[in-house]
């Protein structure tokens, strides 16, 4: 995606009605009100508007938590504008508030001078001391910094889906409906393929409740057009963002790492194994490859977390791709096996999806703090590759590249997303598979004409061991977790051979610095006062935040890591063309201490765990501060 | 068997120096399975052995077929990637009480429920070997080891009570040493399409010797082993006593038969499918009953790795193998030099 800077909103006006480069909206409401599925719906519309958009799901651990409370409040933030898009938006230019629960948690992201719409419907007494608010904002001043639209869409609804005779709580749930009905109107769009999408998507269900839904939906769109409500709102054009031709869609980070490991296993003309168990903000990994079986995918739910990787070895070690998914805390369950396949040598991915930690820590929020995990953390000396994406559309290329290093080096791959990656939407320019060059597999079958085979005979070059399938004749041998022989394969507690090997297998990990790309500059100058490094889902704000100060004439540069082990081969005498180094993560170090250790430079730490991703201008702050 | 074998039982003893303490029940099974393999006419190359960890796990490495040792308790889902895989290969699993019950207790109770086709060799002999002697979940209570200084308060878990309540469908019992019944019984094993559950009782010579003398011995009471076999009554000592089902208290009992006739005395036929019996046979308390070995349960259902071919197969037919066409699959548009031109 090219990459252009999205004017930040003015303070206290909302983006000129005529035509705003971009556009911060964010629903909000009660996690059963179907927040989710609206901003869904929204996104569509959006990327069928033509607007560049990224999308920031947002919502609790719990699948229905208390009605009006707030930790029951689900968001959905969407970012779209005529220019490209790289972040799902600081601060939103409009909030649908649909209970007061939902104000009083998003309130203080909305930038001041923003437009609330807010369900008067909703604010009655009960909901408001379930939100803990002493007296109704809608009618004290604490909402004076803001634009205010009070519309009772509770009562609108129950009356535009009265006809269809459905529940007072099916009607009460058509409400999201309604407020999408009136965001469609406000942003000039059509409404007929959101018509068409619902009715295929819920068709199966009951048709006055899909009915139902499509009235709330036309009546929120009706209100818009119709009533007299001024000055704020307005209809808000957004014009198509400049795009590369092509052909797009929008996906999520778990579709295009699905696309991806899909991809690459045909490129690596290998059959895909699956074996996953579920666990957010995983599980969609598991769900989409579980449907592609023309493709070769076997997606094995198992048992636990140990026997998904456990199998997926044993696929490979049968002459599948083997593939595991999970998020940290099940990565952790996986790491004995891992050392399996390391001290084994098959080809393995495992797809990290990030989340909040330790222990269960938060399930649905962000993080990126399994670096150290994926980098160190195994018993013995136990290298293995660790790749990052960097947005959902990197989760394609990045899957196949992981699938590429697995079966020519025959080793373990770990894949990091997190958990805004695999939710977040955006437009993805769908490439044409020509465009990937193949990488066949080639399996081991020659008998040698005397003595045993020696499956741990390696490519010179590589350092990759042979992949010997059983079922073929004449190459039977035992592999296993004991130390190996260094070419034999057989157990061996030599010293000196376990010395051999440890060095072997760090020497191959290592050397596949040698077949990957270079580091490149993602923007600025490969040198100069100040480097900002970052690796994973917080490309978006630091791309961004590099631009504006750039922008400002401040000498900094942006570098985005893919292959965090190996590193790529100049990292080191590229970050030294730097006085000073930024590294903005979500956790409280871990790249910084890896490239420290690694190239004993002055990394300095930008920090944030609060469960959501970075905002532009906190790492424009620090970039200001870092050059002052 | 009449057809010759291809493969000798030395054709499928590996190169390795067998590491086993000399006297371990172990050997006796090696060598029962080297046989094994030889009279099934298993292909060397066809075959796969995975293990776990323990002593009975080092098994892998004395075949002659491909083997993979992988870590404790895992065998189980290590060996159903390698089926899914690849159905064609015959997947023999060797672990032990506690590699099978203790720490790879949960993958043993999902790979029999799922009936996965494999031979899984349960090696029981009631203690950890390879740690040195600690009580394993087998281990009678009051087992006296170096991690239960004054006795084992635990009650220990029946191999075979489990295999029946996580729903397997083929269950056998033997002993390392009875050479002229095992291969039998591992043929069984392996002509189940399914999961074949066999406990062998085996013997560690160092840490918990004679475990299981009392009727693997040779100078074990002659009533003490009950051969279960298909069809034939259920009769022990020699002849002279059998089973046979009180029907009031649905429980077992041993009566006196006269002249052989079983009949007279209402001795129970073995019907390997009755899942009940099964399950009286397997909880009868050893020593006012005798120990059932044999075939204890047979009764066969569709295996997974089965199912899961089939399933796979039945769902991409008719579709098409299209990468680029699944690329471009839901909502899509066309950008060209900036202009819209079509909605997909």
């Amino acid at each position: 995606m090219t990459i252009a800077l999205t004017n930040p909103p003015v303070p206290g006006r909302m983006p000129s009605p005529a035509a705003p480069e971009a556009v911060v909206m964010r629903f909000a409401g009660d996690s059963g009100d179907g927040i989710q599925l609206t901003g869904g719906q929204f996104t569509l519309s959006t990327a069928l508007a033509g607007n560049d958009l990224s999308t920031f799901p947002d919502f609790p651990a719990e699948i229905r938590a208390p009605q009006g409370t707030t930790f029951g409040v689900s968001a959905f933030q969407i970012n779209f504008g005529s220019t490209s898009i790289n972040t799902a938006g600081d601060a939103p230019d409009v909030l649908m508030a649909m209970n007061p629960a939902a104000l009083k948690v998003n309130l203080a992201a909305l930038r001041i001078g923003g437009l609330i719409i807010a369900d008067t419907g909703a604010f009655d007494e009960r909901n408001l001391e379930k939100a803990g608010y002493p007296s109704n904002p809608l009618q004290d001043l604490s909402l004076a910094p803001y634009q205010v639209i009070e519309l009772d869409i509770t009562r609108l609804t129950l009356e535009a889906v009265k006809p269809f005779g459905v529940s007072n709580r099916e009607a009460l749930r058509c409400k999201a409906m309604w407020a999408l009905g009136l965001a469609l109107w406000m942003f000039d769009r059509d409404r007929d393929p959101l018509i068409d999408s619902l009715q295929s998507k819920f068709g199966a269900k009951s048709d006055k409740l899909v009915e139902a839904n499509i009235a709330a939906l036309n009546a929120g769109h009706a209100y818009g057009e119709t009533a007299e409500i001024g000055r704020p709102l307005k209809q808000i054009t957004v014009r198509p963002a400049p795009m590369p031709p092509g052909l797009y869609r929008t996906v999520t980070g778990s579709e295009t790492i699905a696309l991806g490991l899909v991809a690459g296993s045909q490129l690596a003309d290998l059959p895909m194994f699956l074996g996953s168990y579920p666990i957010t903000p995983a599980s969609p990994i598991l769900h989409h490859l579980a449907k592609l079986k023309e493709y070769d995918v076997t997606a094995f739910q198992a048992e636990d977390e140990i026997a998904a990787i456990c199998s997926a070895i044993g696929a490979s070690y049968a002459g599948h791709l083997g593939v595991t998914s999970s998020s940290g805390p099940g990565v952790a369950l996986k790491s004995e096996a891992l050392g399996l396949a390391i001290m084994s040598e098959l080809p393995l991915v495992v797809v990290n999806c990030q989340r909040g930690g330790p222990s269960t820590g938060l399930p649905t929020k962000t993080e990126q703090s399994d670096l150290y995990q994926a980098v160190y953390g195994r018993n013995g000396d136990a290298p293995l590759v660790v790749l990052a994406a960097r947005s959902p559309s990197d989760c394609f290329d990045v899957a196949i590249e992981a699938v590429r290093l697995a079966v020519q080096f025959m080793t373990p791959v770990i894949l990091l997303t997190d958990g805004y990656i695999a939710n977040a939407a955006e437009p993805w320019r769908v490439p044409a598979m020509a465009a990937y060059q193949a990488f066949p597999t080639e399996f081991f079958s020659a008998v040698p004409a005397e003595g045993r085979i020696n499956p741990y005979q390696r490519d010179p070059q590589t350092l990759k061991r042979v992949w010997i399938k059983p079922g073929t004749p004449g190459l039977t041998h035992r592999i296993g977790g004991i130390e190996k022989g260094f070419t034999t394969g057989e157990i061996s507690y030599d010293p000196a051979n376990h010395q051999k090997m440890t060095d072997t297998r760090k020497a191959k990990i290592d050397g596949i610095a040698q077949f990957i790309p270079e580091q490149e500059v993602s923007l600025g100058d490969p040198h100069g006062r100040l480097a900002v490094v970052g690796w994973g889902s917080t490309y978006g704000p630091i791309q961004q935040a590099v631009r504006r100060a750039r922008a400002r004439g401040a000498d900094v540069s942006h570098i985005h890591l893919r292959y965090m082990w190996p590193l790529p081969r100049n990292l080191g005498p590229l970050l030294r063309n730097y006085q000073r180094i930024l590294v903005p993560e979500m956790n409280t170090g871990q790249l910084k201490t890896v490239l420290r250790d690694q190239y004993l430079v002055d990394a300095k730490p930008l920090n944030k765990v609060s469960g959501q991703p970075f905002m532009i201008a906190e790492i424009e702050a620090a970039i200001a501060q870092a050059l002052a | 068997m009449n057809a010759m074998p291809k493969f000798s039982p030395a054709d499928f003893a590996s190169d390795q120096e067998v590491r086993w303490c000399p006297g371990c029940g172990d050997y006796s099974i090696l060598k029962a399975v080297q046989r094994t393999l030889s009279q099934i006419g298993a292909k060397p190359e066809n075959t796969v052995c995975v293990s776990g960890i323990g002593c009975s796990s080092r098994f892998p490495y004395y075949l002659e077929t491909y083997g993979f040792h992988t870590i404790h308790g895992r065998a189980p889902a290590i060996a159903t990637g390698v089926k899914l895989a690849n159905p064609a290969l015959d997947v023999w699993i060797v672990t032990g009480d506690g590699d099978g019950l203790s720490i790879g207790g949960n993958h043993m109770l999902h790979l029999l429920r799922r009936n996965l086709d494999c031979q899984v060799l349960l090696f029981n002999n009631e203690v950890y070997g390879l740690t040195k002697g600690q009580c394993s979940p087998t281990s009678r209570a009051g087992t006296r080891s170096p991690s239960t200084p004054y006795g084992s308060v635990e009650r220990p878990i029946n191999p075979c009570r489990f295999a029946l309540g996580a729903g397997a469908r083929f269950i056998a019992r033997a002993y390392d040493v009875a050479q002229s019944r095992l291969p039998d019984i591992l043929k069984r094993a392996h002509s189940h399409r399914g999961a074949s559950f066999v406990e062998i009782y085996q013997n560690c010579i160092v840490y918990n010797d004679g475990a299981f003398e009392q009727f693997t011995g040779k100078k074990a009471a002659p009533d003490a082993l009950l051969w279960l076999e298909a069809g034939k009554p259920m009769l022990f000592a020699d002849g002279t006593k059998g089973l046979r089902l009180d029907r009031d208290g649905l429980k077992l009992e041993v009566v006196p038969v006269a002249n052989r006739n079983s009949m007279a005395a209402d001795v129970l036929v073995h019907d390997e499918t009755n899942k009940s019996i099964a399950q009286l046979l397997i909880d009868m308390p050893f020593g006012s009953f005798p120990m059932a070995l044999g075939v204890i349960y047979c009764d066969p259902t569709p295996s997974f790795d089965g199912a899961v071919i089939e399933q796979n197969h039945k769902a991409a037919t008719g579709k098409l193998r299209d990468l680029n066409a699944l690329l471009r699959r839901g909502d899509t548009w066309l950008v060209d030099d900036d202009v819209r031109i079509e909605i997909g």
